[in-house]
């Protein structure tokens, strides 16, 4: 009987060591999947048994995610607080007890709760719960300056729209407001999620949690003449005195094109003999048209890729909060297969045809101008700083290459400088100091409702600081007229820091 | 034995000492178990020496983790450990001139296995918990009477066999008779009462104790046979078992399945398999050290319990979150020490009854170890019983007593 017995007893031995082996698996291998469960109960407590991290502006002055400790059943848990209300609430995001994370809080989230694995944080936290002491998340220092932050959501109002401004020569993110916005603290409360999601600006359809900054998509107009005109110069095509005629429109495939109306006249504007430069500063369609059809989209296309154009551009917020610029089919991204016979060279030369972009693109176009022709790297994050107040990172600007000549980004420039001189954005001007710009004023399908652009810099000649502007479906409303104002004071405030 | 002993009560205080549990448990601990060795000691000097400190470690940390999980509990087991270390003594003063007077009375010990299975079915004692009739209660206190049916069980398939092995072996049909009727009924109310946790568990110990007596593995094959069969037609006939199959297979889904709790439509992981989910989840986040005891989460941030039944069926997705890989391998390591110390006194023993009895019950405690951390752990589908010695629950302590009883008992004879 001794032979089944050791049988039985090998039987009863491997079932436990099948126990042992399905115990390792879950608590290491399959670990992170199931801690990365959205239904993962425990890792969300766990998780507020964190004090997390602090969220503060540049200089560490303004706090704008902070921690609220509350006692139940024993336990401390740390619950979200944003004492500065809705500042750049798209771009902080929230982290609540009810619903995930979004924003900077979610990709941030390894940092604000202390789960990097550095050596010093494992050791940390492993004496902490050791000791049944509180673990302690980094604190994170933003570039965002708080002032020009609430001043641009201010100025932006109920209006839809964005402003996103960087300084051009590293790309630190000074400001980044999205309009309609809401009270961050509004997401844990009861019924609070569903008032967030009702909130409308005056533009009646949009959600105030989207980033409209990296995350919103508009049709340039003509703040795309900007990567037109770097084209037709760096290319080498044309100078800025290169002649036009513009009888008030352009042709293309036989059909008459016409300029932009113009609301002291009837009908489109007409300047007759003018230069590239001329044409730039009054952004005459009917020229950057002609200019298209000699250059033709494939160039064109390839300086836009060049400004970051056709790929998501770099932050540190979620992935999926922002969105790649370039020309749109279906809601998708469109790479055409042969640019020179399926895209409208008049068209996109002056930023209609099928272009998205978003604001975060067009800055970038502006400050990479300003920077000389280098396209800077945009960051948020300046620096991120250990509960003992250490150094665990700091961001170092670095740039994503050059998109155009110096000679290029000059003569640019000089242009933009001229645009605020004495073209479509007078708007724009600073008393003592010389801004640089570009208007746009986008079509949108609906007859005198306009997507409004304002991309500019200052000073030129030592740019400091870079803006971008969108005022979504404005009545008449042009970039020159509604858009520059805001970007001037925005300038004005980075310019006074 | 006793440096064995005292190793083991060094480490339940300490444990119970390190936890928030108070030095008074330890120490009453210690006291309990140096009365139950003791009592070994003067009855049965030449058991075993491992059984009962193992047992004793075994319940240590079952406790300190009740006492972890709900204060309130812990007292409750404490008073069913002193219950279950009285049966204990009880068993091995009666029996430890000879145990094998049992053999006698083995169809009343088949009759009282089918009896002890019946009661919950009775109407006034019998009472439905979880949607399983298991359970009488009497006196304000509740009893799993199956738990004593599993050990009467055990008695008379290893007398029953140890008599008819010879002719069993050689197909005589009219052996089969008592048997397959004892054995087919109790299996037969264990259907009725829903409990299908312990209806595996019956199977397989006769199984084992079959193969053990005839070494026929024709006959194994053939009830695994009849297994299968049983099993594809209780899945096709019964939703419950249909459910937990389901649940053992696709515990997430990505879109809303039919809720039976609620009626609506929802993610099966937020509804049929949240249990088993929350409990995975709940041993995913012990990782390879733990979290240490005491710092564990088991509750949502409002306070309310996130996996149901935690300090009984599912009380090692506690122990593997708070001691984590290294205190969880530890935990299946002493119940693999304990299976092989009794699987040692089933070769030791001198008779085929003392063999049989001895291998029915450690065999029973591997597989009811297997079956409940097995269904935890996605290796089977999950079906609810205890968890040897470290569950919360009066009867299944008192069985589990018994059971280490029988074991040295045994020994004690085999080494004499």
């Amino acid at each position: 009987m001794n032979k089944q017995l050791n049988r039985l007893a090998l039987f009863a031995v491997l079932m436990l060591t099948t126990l042992i082996v399905a115990t390792t698996y879950w608590q290491s291998w399959a670990a992170g999947s199931l801690a990365a469960k959205q239904d993962n109960a425990i890792e969300l407590v766990s998780q507020f048994e964190v004090a997390r991290g602090l969220i503060l502006a540049a200089n560490g002055s303004t706090v704008l995610a902070a921690d609220r400790k509350v006692k139940r059943n024993g336990q401390t848990f740390y619950f979200r607080r944003y004492p500065s209300k809705g500042l750049a609430a798209q771009t902080i995001g929230y982290s609540t007890s009810a619903l995930s994370q979004t924003g900077l809080e979610l990709s941030l989230n390894d940092y604000l709760t202390g789960a990097t694995s550095n050596l010093s944080n494992a050791i940390q936290r492993t004496l902490n719960q050791i000791g049944g002491g509180t673990v302690y998340g980094d604190n994170v220092v933003l570039t965002i300056n708080a002032q020009a932050q609430a001043l641009a959501q201010k100025l932006l109002g109920d209006q839809c729209g964005a402003v996103v401004a960087m300084n051009p020569r590293t790309g630190a993110i000074d400001v980044m407001a999205s309009s309609p916005t809401y009270d961050s603290n509004l997401i844990d409360k009861l019924g609070g999620y569903a008032k967030v999601l009702k909130t409308k600006g005056a533009c009646g359809d949009s959600s105030a949690l989207l980033n409209r900054a990296t995350d919103g998509l508009y049709a340039p107009g003509s703040t795309f003449k900007m990567v037109t005109a770097s084209a037709a110069l760096d290319s080498g095509a044309f100078t800025p005195t290169s002649g036009f005629n513009d009888p008030g429109y352009c042709v293309e495939y036989g059909k008459h094109v016409s300029n932009a109306g113009n609301p002291d006249q009837n009908g489109p504007e007409t300047y007759g003999h003018v230069t590239l430069a001329e044409g730039f500063q009054h952004s005459i369609n009917s020229v950057f048209c002609n200019v298209g059809k000699q250059i033709g989209p494939k160039v064109i296309l390839d300086y836009a890729k060049r400004f970051g154009f056709y790929s998501t551009p770099p932050l540190e917020t979620p992935a999926n909060q922002r969105l790649p610029s370039g020309l749109y089919k279906n809601n998708k991204l469109w790479f055409p297969k042969d640019p020179a016979t399926e895209v409208d060279p008049g068209r996109l030369a002056f930023g209609q045809e099928r272009l998205q972009v978003t604001p975060l693109q067009m800055l970038m176009v502006g400050a990479t101008i300003a920077n000389g022709g280098v396209v800077p790297r945009p960051y948020i994050v300046d620096k991120i700083l250990g509960h003992d107040g250490s150094v665990v990172s700091r961001t170092r600007a670095s740039s994503l290459g050059r998109a155009i000549k110096p000679e290029t980004a000059a003569e640019l420039n000089q242009m933009m400088v001229s645009v605020v001189q004495a073209g479509t954005g007078t708007a724009a001007q600073i008393p003592g100091i010389q801004v640089a710009g570009k208007t746009g004023t986008a079509e949108t399908g609906v007859n005198k409702i306009y997507t409004a652009w304002f991309v500019s810099f200052a000073p030129a000649d030592n740019p400091q600081v870079a803006v971008a502007v969108v005022l979504e479906k404005q009545l008449n409303g042009f970039g020159g007229a509604v858009s520059a104002p805001i970007a001037k004071q925005i300038m004005q405030k980075l310019l006074s820091h | 034995m006793l440096t064995a002993i005292g190793f083991a009560s060094v480490y339940i205080s300490r444990k119970s000492h390190i936890s928030t549990a108070s030095l008074t448990y330890a120490l009453f601990f210690f006291i309990l178990y140096l009365a139950a060795h003791v009592v070994a000691r003067f009855t049965v000097p030449n058991a075993d020496p491992y059984l009962l400190p193992l047992a004793g470690l075994l319940t240590a940390i079952g406790l300190t983790e009740i006492y972890r999980l709900g204060p309130s509990n812990a007292f409750k087991q404490g008073l069913w450990v002193v219950i279950g270390v009285a049966v204990f003594a009880l068993v091995i003063v009666v029996l430890r001139r000879d145990y094998r007077l049992l053999e006698n009375y083995k169809y009343l010990f088949g009759l009282s296995a089918i009896g002890l299975l019946f009661m919950p079915l009775l109407p006034g004692i019998g009472q439905t918990v979880n949607g399983s009739r298991l359970w009488i209660h009497a006196g304000g206190l509740q009893f799993q009477p199956g738990e004593l049916g599993k050990l009467a069980l055990i008695v008379f398939l290893a007398a029953y066999l140890r008599e008819k092995r010879e002719v069993l072996a050689q197909g005589r049909v009219k052996d089969w008779g008592p048997l397959l009727v004892i054995w087919g009924s109790a299996m037969l109310v264990l259907f009725a009462t829903g409990d299908l946790g312990s209806a595996l568990l019956y199977y397989g110990i006769f199984l084992a104790i079959l193969y053990a007596a005839t070494a026929r593995l024709t006959f194994v094959a053939a009830f695994v046979g009849l297994f299968l069969v049983g099993s594809a037609a209780v899945y096709e006939g019964t939703p419950h078992v249909r459910e937990r199959v389901t649940n053992w297979l696709h515990p997430w889904t990505t879109q809303n399945v039919y809720c039976a709790f609620n009626g609506h439509y929802t993610l099966r992981q937020d509804c049929a398999s949240y249990q088993m989910v929350q409990s995975l989840y709940s041993i995913a986040h012990g990782g390879y050290g733990g979290t240490g005891l005491g710092s564990g989460v088991f509750s949502n941030a409002q306070g309310a319990p996130l996996i149901p039944f935690l300090s009984t069926d599912f009380i090692y997705s506690a122990v593997a979150q708070e001691l984590g890989l290294v205190g969880a391998a530890a935990l299946l390591l002493i119940y693999m020490v304990f299976v092989l110390r009794g699987f040692r006194v089933s070769l030791a023993a001198n008779d085929g009854f003392s063999k049989l009895l001895a291998a029915g019950l450690t065999f029973g405690f591997a597989l009811q170890t297997f079956v409940i951390v097995g269904g935890i752990l996605r290796v089977i589908p999950l079906t609810g019983i205890t968890l040897p010695f470290v569950s919360y629950g009066g009867s299944s302590v008192i069985s589990n007593f018994i059971v280490v009883a029988g074991l040295m008992l045994v020994s004690d004879r085999a080494n004499a």
